[in-house]
């Protein structure tokens, strides 16, 4: 919960909200914590006070955005929300990037709940702003505040029809005591200018076209210096010997530096290498190819993706540890009858964000200034405060837009290294990635096995199913022992939505190789690969249709009673998985898309998938062509999206066309392997993303209205996008894809 | 010394003749607008024009670029019906390729004043959107056309 406070006349106040003459603070602890990807809960203790909007004199409102700005729209939905319940003018809004500090929050700008976390708190500090405008006119006028009410940045008696501006406003409300949140009178639905409408488009937009807008590659400080880093080609490696003769003859460059190797677990500490330190970008690249560099040898080294996945298979064969358990899927299974049984891979991805990692920073008297595209401000804070030896609030991190994440860039390791290395050179140093050193180094999305098995009744219903995924989990990133993917099990797993008898949902466990992280929907890509093409297998073998199938598997609209939840787990009682709005999606895709109802042309074939994650329920039917050379063309896609509450629809729609070229990318193309521990892509041409010429043709998004609390929207668009395309490919060409990318199955 | 026009100025460069224009653009004349992406000309995000073309400047080298003229996102007057469509058709999400998408664009409607789908993925498929704006930027690109037509 939180208490929201008038912070105006504190010393404390600073930065560009310090003009402001009425200036609101929170005492923030989130509602929501972010139990789905398993991870600790932030504190739930009564925070810092915080500060988030500001109006001054000249009626200017600043509100503050506490969420990064990656290409979700967080940076503007947020903002959106407290300018709707301010009832301010949206075009005199300006809006500020916090600095990474706990005050705000947690800020990590993942698991698609910026706005589902902070949803509530805009509201209310809006609120609580507008009522403190409205009671300082009523006082101006000596009129009831109840008489009052406002339109955009102005409060208006409603009996005279005198009004009054913000900005004359802002000084006298700053005066006044904050209302409490139980007395705040939020608007209805129904009176929002803002939150739900068409006319919403990002804040940095007009920025973005005309090459203003400042990404972290765009940031500067005062006489930098620029720095490449040749990593450990293998994690783990350390520097033998180097030779830097070359290097240093190379126009520009100044130095060389080397960062000590990383040690397990690796979190997001730098990787460790040889710095090549120069005067600008280019010099420090060329003089890098001059290196020579003698690495010691890494237990790493043994990685080769080939072998690797027989291992994860054989493991996918053997009992795991159970997650779910419904009935008793063994009795079931040795009562004989129809058993079908499937095995699905797929690779690690890296994320490829158009922006490689860059970063600029500063240590100075044993404080550290960086500028960088980062998803978790304060997560750059702890890990440079680690690697330094220093306090995290000596920590300071501004916050650029972000040249896309996908989750990578939630793990700041190149803003270390820029403090690092400017520790040693005593002056700020920007750290720049190239495509190379992004592909080649990232924290990996994971390689997974899954083995599936189903015993399927009389009606071609499955009476049993039992489920193991296999795969290194993100948490050997913080403890190199891991080996189950607790927190993954969350991300489509432990919550099969389908009503059947007997069900078990297992994990085996895994090593590690190389640094593994979160990617833009994370397991659930693999999860609901397995799951969803597994329904269709047994669709088709059952002779049925395949939406009509899916519908039966999920059965009956019910809340699903998912035992393993706590009964007081605050995101089961907000956010019940309910499988009437699965339905509902899918049963919309497929009605969007013509299911059953047109003709494909020849080598032509439609597929559905549906999957909810990040609490948002998602289905989406692809219609693709197999050419006679086994080239699959993607001419259309419909996807239905169940959101809750949304505040920008047309970004929604946005995110979720990018979600199906996102996964066309992983689908058709995204691969990385390992030989011997180092990694054998390196830039887009052995690393193919979905370009235009391959991305589907049309794309539809059908949002559907809900007055639900809202869920989430940058990622849920991807897991069912492979299964709906490889469904399609069964449909178009009779073979079934059990490995992604498809690319590895021929279908002619 | 290399001599050139930079957004209609006359610059001069005295570096490393191997540096590409891109890094010159962005650590020496700090027009940061044009973005680094890839390195190879596989991605797009550099692109500016050289004479009117459009060119990946990440691996144009200075020493290419002497007399020429070239033209930035810095150098384009707003509103361009290019960046009007873009705004309208609302294409952007993390925006950091669509400055190279928009000068790919500009220069691509010079010589095609009435494109079809398959004119606007032939050029423009050179491009990388990693957020996947693909189907706004053909829409986009459509409607500049029809704009300055």
């Amino acid at each position: 919960m939180s208490v929201i406070e008038n912070v105006s006349r504190r010393r404390f106040v600073q930065g560009a909200l310090a003009g402001g003459v009425l200036i609101l603070g929170a005492r923030y602890a989130p509602r929501l914590l972010r139990s789905s990807k398993g991870e600790p809960a932030a504190p739930s203790a009564a925070l810092e006070p915080s500060l988030w909007m500001a109006i001054s004199s000249d009626g200017t409102v600043t509100l503050v955005a506490h969420r990064s700005e990656m290409g979700c729209g967080s940076r503007t939905a947020l903002p959106l929300v407290v300018a709707d319940e301010l009832d301010a003018d949206w075009s005199r809004v300006k809006i500020d990037q916090a600095i990474g500090d706990p005050k705000y929050g947690d800020q990590d700008t993942d698991g698609s709940h910026s706005v589902r976390s902070s949803f509530d708190l805009m509201r209310q500090i809006g609120g609580a702003g507008r009522a403190m405008l409205i009671t300082a006119a009523a006082a101006q006028w000596n009129v009831s505040a109840k008489d009052c009410t406002t339109e955009p940045h102005f409060v208006v008696h409603r009996g005279s029809g005198r009004k009054l501006g913000y900005g004359e406003l802002a000084a006298a409300a700053a005066k006044l005591p904050v209302p409490k949140i139980e007395d705040l009178k939020l608007k209805s639905r129904s009176e929002w200018r803002y939150i739900g409408k068409e006319s919403n488009s990002l804040f940095d937009l007009p920025d973005m076209i005309t090459g203003k807008a400042i990404f972290g590659m765009d940031a500067t400080m005062p006489g930098m210096v620029f720095a490449s880093i040749e990593h450990p080609p293998v994690l783990g490696q350390k520097i033998k010997s180097y030779d830097d003769k070359a290097a240093l003859k190379v126009p520009g460059v100044k130095q060389t530096l080397t960062i000590d190797t990383v040690k397990p677990p690796h979190q997001f500490q730098p990787l460790g290498g040889v710095a090549v330190i120069a005067d600008n970008t280019w010099a420090a690249f060329k003089g890098r190819k001059s290196l020579k560099i003698a690495w010691d040898s890494s237990p790493h080294s043994v990685y080769n993706s080939a072998a690797y996945r027989k291992t994860l298979e054989a493991t996918s064969q053997k009992p795991g540890k159970v997650v779910r358990n419904i009935g008793d899927v063994d009795a079931a299974f040795a009562k004989g009858g129809k058993i079908i049984e499937a095995e699905y891979y797929a690779p690690h991805l890296a994320h490829a964000s158009m922006e490689p990692p860059v970063a600029v920073a500063e240590y100075r008297d044993g404080k550290v200034l960086a500028w960088a595209p980062t998803q978790n401000p304060q997560a750059v804070q702890d890990t440079i405060a680690t690697a330094l030896g220093i306090k995290k609030e000596d920590v300071t991190c501004h916050v650029t837009l972000l040249g896309g994440g996908f989750g990578r860039k939630s793990k700041p390791d190149q803003v270390a290294e820029a403090a690092v290395l400017s520790k040693q050179l005593g002056k700020p140093v920007k750290v720049v990635w190239t495509r190379e050193d992004d592909i080649r180094f990232d924290f990996f999305h994971s390689v997974a096995a899954m083995y599936m098995k189903a015993a399927i009744g009389a009606d071609g219903k499955p009476t049993a199913w039992l489920q193991r995924s296999v795969f290194p989990p993100i948490d050997s990133t913080f403890d190199a022992t891991a080996t189950y993917g607790d927190g993954e099990m969350g991300l489509g797993w432990n919550n099969l939505p389908f009503d059947i008898p007997n069900h078990r949902a297992e994990n085996g466990p895994a090593d590690y190789h190389v640094r593994i992280g979160w990617l833009r929907s994370v397991a659930n890509i693999y999860h609901a690969f397995a799951i969803q093409s597994f329904a269709d297998e047994l669709a088709k073998s059952a002779n049925k249709d395949s939406v009509e199938y899916l519908l039966g598997l999920i059965g009956p609209a019910r809340i699903m009673n998912l035992e393993h939840k706590a009964k007081d787990d605050e995101e089961a009682k907000l956010y019940p998985y309910d499988t009437a709005r699965l339905r509902r999606v899918v049963e919309i895709a497929a009605e969007k898309s013509g299911w059953g109802k047109r003709t494909v042309g020849k080598g032509h074939g439609l597929g559905i998938a549906a999957h909810r994650s990040f609490l948002t329920y998602v289905a989406t039917v692809v219609e693709v062509e197999v050419d006679d050379k086994g080239q699959v063309h993607i001419p259309g896609v419909w996807t239905a999206v169940d959101a809750g509450t949304i505040v920008s629809p047309d970004n929604v729609r946005n995110q979720f066309e990018g979600a199906a070229v996102f996964g066309t990318s992983l689908a058709l193309f995204g691969e990385i392997t390992a030989t011997n521990g180092m990694i054998d892509q390196s830039n887009f041409n052995n690393y193919p993303i979905t370009r235009m010429n391959r991305a589907p043709r049309q794309i539809s998004v059908h949002v559907v209205e809900s007055d639900a609390p809202p869920a989430g929207i940058g990622e849920p668009g991807v897991p069912p996008f492979a299964p709906a395309l490889c469904n399609a490919v069964f449909a178009a060409a009779g073979k079934r894809v059990r490995e992604l990318p498809l690319s590895k199955t021929k279908l002619v | 010394m290399i001599r050139l026009k930079v957004n209609g100025k006359e610059s001069t460069f005295d570096g490393d003749p191997d540096m590409p224009l891109l890094w010159y653009l962005r650590d020496v004349a700090g027009l940061t607008g044009t973005k680094f992406g890839c390195g190879m000309s596989l991605c797009g995000a550099c692109t500016v024009h050289q004479n009117g073309e459009a060119i990946r400047s990440c691996t144009t080298a200075m020493k290419d670029v002497g007399g020429a003229e070239i033209t930035t996102i810095e150098g384009i007057a707003p509103m361009h019906p290019v960046q009007k469509a873009w705004m309208e058709i609302k294409v952007p999400q993390c925006g950091y390729c669509q400055t190279g998408q928009i000068m790919q664009a500009i220069a691509f409607l010079k010589d095609n004043k009435n494109p079809t789908d398959q004119d606007i993925d032939t050029v423009m498929s050179g491009n990388l959107c990693r957020c996947g704006t693909y189907p706004r930027i053909r829409a986009a690109i459509h409607q500049a056309a029809k704009e300055s037509a």
